[in-house]
């Protein structure tokens, strides 16, 4: 009976194992990509090296996704001068709702059309709203996952952007 | 009669408008009684001895691609109609006193457009032991990094 249990614990702590994600952490380099904006144009990551990059992940159907998409227009209305470059990604399963809100509701900044796979190159995006920050040189400085993080994350941005400029 | 034909019409169309104002039903519609912790469903799924539920994942898609509770199958999305269309469909075959787990995990538990949906059907038609795993902030947090048993794919 012993015997069963540990077998049956080993194939849990395995089964665990496999399919896990490794979220990329602060300090790793962020992984170049290349996606589609919502008008089909591609659109890589590698593009906006030397600019401040905020990646965000989100869809139309998460709430709190939404209530952040105006703070980030203003701000890459704000700071984009400086250096700043707001990007969103859409994880919804169907991009028609994602196109229907971006026409009601326009970003300052460029939509991208994400999947599953790209969410795995990141190691798993597996809760919305996801926030990255990509220093110049193209490492993740910066990883907020939930709301209620704006305040931190202006203040962060505004330090970066002006420790690029001293 | 005209007339209380016509507050009745208005009763009617005031419910359906007020439904619709209102979107989907949220997780804090579900009772704490038919909560299921995320350890708890991994302690159940480690014993040998306890009967396994059917898990159901009640969420997006691109969501379950990328890491699910191993053995989980997907419901799809429940705030949209082929979402619970779908979710119907797989539990039609099941006796009604059939463990069910659902869980979506999209986002932090009080923004959930998912799970009080996909709850709220189960129980109209007539499943009496369905459990909604409770997830506090998303399925990544609260399930993947606490090493609980996952699997990838569709």
């Amino acid at each position: 009976m012993k015997l069963l249990a540990r077998i049956a614990a080993a194939a849990f702590v395995s089964a665990s194992l496999c399919g896990a994600v490794d979220s990329k952490a602060v300090g790793e380099m962020a992984p170049d990509f290349s996606r589609a904006d919502l008008a089909g144009k591609p659109v890589h990551l590698a593009d906006y090296h030397g600019k401040l990059v905020l990646l965000n992940f989100w869809a139309s159907w998460c709430g709190p996704c939404l209530e952040e998409m105006p703070k980030f227009s203003a701000w890459q209305r704000e700071y984009g001068a400086q250096g700043l470059q707001v990007i969103g990604v859409s994880m919804d399963d169907d991009m028609a709702p994602a196109r229907r809100l971006i026409a009601k509701r326009p970003t300052s900044y460029p939509i991208l059309v994400g999947d599953a796979q790209l969410g795995e190159t990141f190691g798993g995006v597996l809760g919305l709203p996801l926030t990255y920050l990509i220093d110049r040189e193209g490492r993740i400085v910066a990883r907020y996952q939930g709301d209620g993080e704006l305040a931190k994350m202006e203040a962060k941005i505004k330090g970066l952007l002006a420790h690029r400029g001293r | 009669m005209r007339f209380t034909s016509g507050v009745v019409a208005l009763c009617v169309l005031s419910v359906a408008w007020n439904a619709a104002l209102a979107g989907p039903k949220p997780a804090s519609s579900i009772p704490a009684s038919s909560l299921i912790q995320p350890a708890d469903l991994a302690a159940t799924l480690q014993s040998s001895t306890a009967p396994k539920p059917l898990i159901l994942q009640v969420g997006f898609r691109t969501m379950f691609v990328q890491s699910h509770i191993s053995g989980a199958d997907y419901a799809g999305p429940a705030n949209e109609d082929k979402g619970l269309r779908r979710l119907r469909e797989r539990v039609a075959t099941l006796a009604k006193d059939s463990l069910i787990v659902i869980y979506c995990g999209c986002c932090p538990w009080d923004h959930c457009p998912n799970v009080g949906e996909a709850f709220a059907a189960l129980r109209e038609l007539g499943f009496t032991q369905v459990r909604v795993m409770y997830i506090a902030d998303n399925f990544g947090d609260d399930w993947v990094n606490k090493g609980y048993p996952v699997a990838k794919g569709s």
